[in-house]
């Protein structure tokens, strides 16, 4: 029975660190592309972006309840996807007003990007009042629809396996969103004119500024690629756990460790920085015990959990992580710019 | 009779002390003019003054007949204007085809035989065209930021020391290649360092000393002005 005990080994890897990591990977992928690409065209580290995140999915949540109460539901998907575009456009529309009535005061000023940053520290706590003011600060769960697409009872018993696999459908979701997400935004910067001239002013200001490009519309154009990306996140992260503010808040910090990570600024960094975060992450807080239990011989097996980290210090790898890469190499995985 | 551009009388500088007094720089199409002179003697501002870049006390700028001393850097570019930055002229993180579209950024009709005229032009160009413009070499970086500021398709074409930093080679080259945009009946307007090379391809020359017109006269005559030779192009 040697070869069971792999398969059970690796199908216990992938239920409890694998699909996991991919789906919360790709919601932090996404998180972290809007706050790159407002740190790579507005110049400065916003560190509104996880209140930004909240704000959103209350807005989502506020509209699925308005739907459901409507009795209108998406069938097997959950409502908050209907929910979603008109979320990303109040989302999109308070974003834009903050900008004008705020940041746009500073751009005309043209601030260093520590004033913008600091300013940004504000944003962040009228946005907490704001949401903590509509919603409330309690756990909420808004998901609804078919809740599985494998379940570990149906697995075990299918294969005859010990252990089961399961792949909720929010995580088949998130992954799905993410990526078509991901290359629409890839083409939109790669492709389109609009997009060209995005990466044009975020390179050279003052050469776009000389071939007529805009920067009015581009900052407009940032903010709305930045709510949708950043909305989306956060409706994916909420329907895979649940929706508290406070543990959106706490989400700032694998968010820039994976914006560092991957090359401050670099679209492609933020989502490589994105899945090295979420798998460094629940890799080292993962208790090993089962694991080696399958795969090493009686005599050998271990005793204590064989686990890292204990998951409390979730948050200390993401911090440990961004610690050792601004020292060995604060350009990041993929060349971005030094902060 | 006027010429096509025509800036008279420019007075300003960066807000303190004024840089530049009573300037005048004149260029017509199909001409090349070079703006010359020491360090520090006011060339760069008189140009950035030409394009809006700093704002003038006094002065009066004349593009074809209309008044451009009003309007923005960026009016000035769709009015025909284009300018090449001494440094920071290329989109360093774009490919070269990129560098172009973004050149011709204001033009909403097709720019592909634009672009394919850009690539006779500096036929090096085209073999890069899909190359970040940043991994270029000196002379390519510059050949990048002159064919970005031809997109436009522009009536006058301002370069900031285009010479700057590149091999006497690649100068005779740049030069080559200034003397054909100026055939296809472009208004050119060149600030330089290397004052020899630059007037002897200049129909006019402007000698600038202290923020103001010491010399002006055609390029050869400038060379061959004894006052000319000893102040300042070694004898």
């Amino acid at each position: 029975m040697e070869n069971f005990e792999f398969i059970n080994a690796m199908v216990l890897l992938a239920n409890f660190v694998i699909v996991p990591a991919l789906s919360y990977g790709s919601q932090l992928a996404l998180a972290t592309l809007s706050l790159t690409i407002i740190y790579g065209v507005l110049r400065f580290s916003n560190f509104a972006q996880a209140d930004w995140m909240s704000f959103g999915t209350m807005a989502t949540i506020l509209f699925t309840w308005l739907f459901q109460s409507a009795g209108i539901n998406a069938g097997i998907l959950p409502t908050a996807l209907l929910a979603l575009p008109f979320a990303i456009i109040v989302t999109a529309l308070f974003c834009l007003l903050i900008d004008r009535s705020v940041y746009s005061f500073y751009r005309k000023q043209k601030s260093q990007p520590i004033v913008l940053m600091i300013v940004s520290v504000g944003v962040m706590f009228i946005l907490q009042a704001v949401v903590r003011f509509i919603i409330g600060p309690n756990d909420r769960k808004f998901f609804d629809g078919e809740k599985y697409i494998v379940h570990a009872l149906d697995f075990k018993n299918y294969f005859g396996l010990e252990e089961g696999l399961t792949i909720k459908s929010t995580q088949l979701i998130t992954v799905i969103v993410a990526l078509v997400a991901m290359i629409s935004l890839f083409y939109f910067l790669q492709k389109t004119k609009l997009g060209k001239s995005m990466r044009a002013y975020s390179n050279n200001e003052d050469l776009a500024l000389l071939s007529g490009i805009n920067p009015e519309k581009i900052v407009i154009v940032t903010w709305i690629i930045s709510s949708i990306l950043i909305t989306t996140a956060g409706v994916l992260y909420g329907l895979d756990k649940s929706f508290k503010p406070f543990t959106y808040f706490n989400l700032l910090l694998p968010m820039f460790a994976a914006a560092i990570v991957g090359g401050i600024g670099s679209p492609i960094g933020a989502v490589i920085g994105g899945y090295v975060i979420a798998f460094s992450e629940i890799t080292l807080t993962y208790a090993y015990k089962k694991f080696f239990v399958y795969l090493l011989p009686e005599s050998l097996e271990p005793s204590g959990l064989m686990q890292v980290l204990s998951t409390d210090y979730k948050f200390a790898i993401s911090f440990i992580i961004l610690v050792i890469v601004l020292i060995v190499r604060p350009t990041g995985i993929v060349r971005g710019k030094i902060i | 009779m006027t010429k096509f551009l025509s800036c008279t009388n420019m007075t300003g500088g960066y807000g303190g002390e004024d840089i530049i007094h009573s300037c005048d720089i004149e260029v017509d199409r199909n001409q090349i003019v070079v703006i010359v002179g020491p360090n520090g003697a006011g060339k760069s501002t008189a140009m950035k003054a030409m394009l809006g870049m700093i704002s003038l006390k006094e002065g009066s700028l004349i593009l074809d007949g209309s008044d451009i001393s009003k309007l923005t850097p960026q009016d000035r570019v769709a009015a025909g204007i284009a300018f090449v930055p001494q440094t920071m002229n290329i989109f360093s993180e774009l490919t070269v085809e990129e560098n172009l579209e973004m050149g011709a950024f204001l033009r909403e009709d097709n720019v592909k035989e634009t672009i394919e005229e850009i690539y006779n032009l500096f036929p090096a160009m085209k073999d890069k065209r899909n190359q970040l413009a940043g991994e270029l070499s000196g002379g390519q970086r510059q050949q990048v930021a002159v064919s970005r500021a031809l997109m436009t398709r522009p009536k006058v074409l301002m370069l900031d020391e285009p010479t700057a930093g590149v091999s006497p080679i690649v100068m005779k080259e740049i030069f080559e290649r200034i003397k054909t945009i100026k055939n296809s009946g472009v208004a050119i307007v060149i600030v330089e360092q290397n004052a020899k090379q630059a007037l002897n391809i200049a129909d006019f020359g402007y000698v600038l000393v202290g923020g103001e017109n010491k010399f002006s006269g055609e390029g050869q005559a400038l060379l061959n002005n004894q006052e000319v030779r000893k102040s300042f192009l070694g004898g």
